[in-house]
């Protein structure tokens, strides 16, 4: 519980404060840097969860707990459902914390209260979506370690995109391009619009519509995964 | 000495050879500097046209500086990983009854944290000249950048190493790394002390990385600042390092490894 609230905002804090000087490129759509980076860890936060969950269910699977399931009268889509549950309420508890600490640090959110509650179902929504990639691993792998292992690839979703630097204002082509094709950077322009900018509805269409995409190839994948790991021979 | 040797050589082929064999333990080390040095020169290049950035070779050598030194430090820390591991399975304590000077174990962990920086440092150079990273200093400044690097892989060494003997288990590897990651980035990482306000102005004032930053920064600019101070600095703590590693060795004798 600990790393997800911690991390995130840790790594965000030390950005901020060192970057603070690139709200004065021109173009730069705020001044407060802190404002800039408060959707990075919606993001972030969410990945330790996916991962976290993973490895948890995981470690079901390699210890036999998934197996005696199976032997019961309990159905898949139960599981995974309590399973996902628990993610998105672990999820909206982070958000939360992440709003408090960004508005004790005098963020304001720019999209008002109504912004404020369009976060948090996001936020709810990028829980469940990743949490449920994170199913999909465990019970398609069946090992942490094959999970854990995945860790750093997730971390160049996320520092490959917009998460220091607006795309228009990324000046390596390549890098701009790379951004561009992440929709991790659609995810966080998504959450960082509400804060900066107020009501921006490409920004909104783009962040629902790629977490909407991951998120039920993700439930598919896993329930199907989950179907077959719990098969009954 | 040969005996002394014998234990180095013997201690630093063998860690290496876990490192470089071991994917789980290759990948991060090399993967995550080059990982850092794109994210970084590619993703914040803008930054140069900040009003007041002023460094001529440009933003990818700013970053390189940075990056090679993390990587310096980083190696040292996860060979200290290696450590703990050692002694949390219980290899360490054969190694010690086995060795004729001890100390020669504590060198020869530190000989595999340079030789597998060399390894990154080589890597990353040679991605950073393709990529078309400008070079101002020459021959010397490049060996003063390099020779630097070295230290922090040997002061990131001995400090990881040192947790690692006292605590001899791998639960202890929060406790090697997170101080080295604060330190390196309550530095000047992005932009120039200069430019820097609020209270990471004051803690990159104070921070001694700051200075051995900057000094790198100059020497592949070609106009290296306050070069003794760095060193002296750097020296210092290698020092200071390597006798908090020493202790952690009798520490772990006591214990009986």
């Amino acid at each position: 519980m600990i790393p997800p609230l911690i991390f995130p905002i840790a790594l965000m804090t030390v950005n901020a404060a060192g970057l603070q000087s690139s709200t004065d490129l021109a173009g730069f759509p705020t001044d407060s840097f802190l404002a800039f980076a408060l959707a990075v860890p919606f993001i972030q936060g969410a990945l330790f969860s996916t991962m976290n969950a993973g490895t948890d269910l995981a470690r079901d699977v390699q210890t036999g707990f998934i197996n005696r399931l199976s032997l019961t009268a309990l159905r898949d889509w139960a599981l995974l459902t309590g399973q996902l549950a628990g993610v998105v309420a672990l999820g909206v508890v982070q958000a939360v914390f992440y709003l408090v600490v960004g508005l004790a640090a005098g963020v304001e959110i720019a999209a008002g209260p109504a912004g404020v509650v369009v976060l948090l179902v996001y936020a709810a929504i990028v829980s469940l979506s990743f949490g449920a990639l994170g199913a999909f691993l465990a019970f398609r792998t069946g090992s942490g370690e094959a999970i854990q292992a995945l860790f750093p690839l997730l971390f160049v979703f996320l520092f490959i995109s917009s998460m220091n630097t607006p795309r228009n204002l990324i000046g390596v082509d390549w890098f701009r391009t790379a951004a561009t094709l992440n929709p991790v950077s659609y995810m966080i322009e998504c959450i960082r619009s509400l804060i900066v900018v107020g009501w921006d509805p490409e920004a909104l269409l783009l962040g629902f519509g790629f977490i909407a995409v991951i998120g039920v190839a993700s439930l598919a994948l896993s329930s199907r995964a989950l179907r077959t790991r719990m098969t009954r021979t | 000495m040969s005996a002394m040797w014998d234990v180095v050589s013997g201690v630093a082929w063998r860690t290496l050879k876990n490192a470089l064999t071991n994917p789980q333990i290759l990948l991060p080390t090399m993967m995550f500097p080059l990982f850092f040095f794109t994210a970084f020169a590619g993703g914040l290049s803008q930054l140069r046209e900040i009003p007041g950035f002023d460094f001529p070779p440009g933003y990818t050598a700013f970053q390189f500086v940075f990056v090679l030194l993390q990587s310096a430090a980083f190696s040292g820390v996860f060979t200290g990983f290696g450590v703990a591991r050692d002694f949390e399975g219980g290899f360490a304590k054969r190694l010690m009854l086995a060795a004729p000077h001890r100390s020669g174990i504590v060198i020869g962990y530190a000989l595999a944290a340079l030789c597998r920086w060399l390894i990154v440092a080589v890597l990353l150079t040679v991605v950073a000249l393709a990529v078309g990273m400008n070079v101002g200093g020459g021959a010397v400044d490049l060996a003063g950048l390099y020779g630097l690097a070295l230290l922090v892989n040997f002061c990131g060494f001995f400090w990881a190493g040192g947790i690692a003997m006292r605590f001899r288990t791998i639960q202890a590897a929060p406790l090697m790394q997170m101080p080295v990651f604060l330190v390196l980035f309550f530095a000047p990482v992005y932009v120039p002390l200069d430019l820097l306000s609020g209270w990471i102005e004051s803690v990159a004032t104070v921070n001694p990385a700051t200075y051995l930053l900057e000094t790198g920064r100059g020497f592949i600019a070609g106009d290296a600042p306050h070069v003794l101070g760095a060193f002296l600095i750097a020296i210092g703590m290698g020092v200071a390092f390597w006798t908090w590693a020493f202790l952690g060795l009798r520490k772990a004798e006591i214990a009986g490894g």
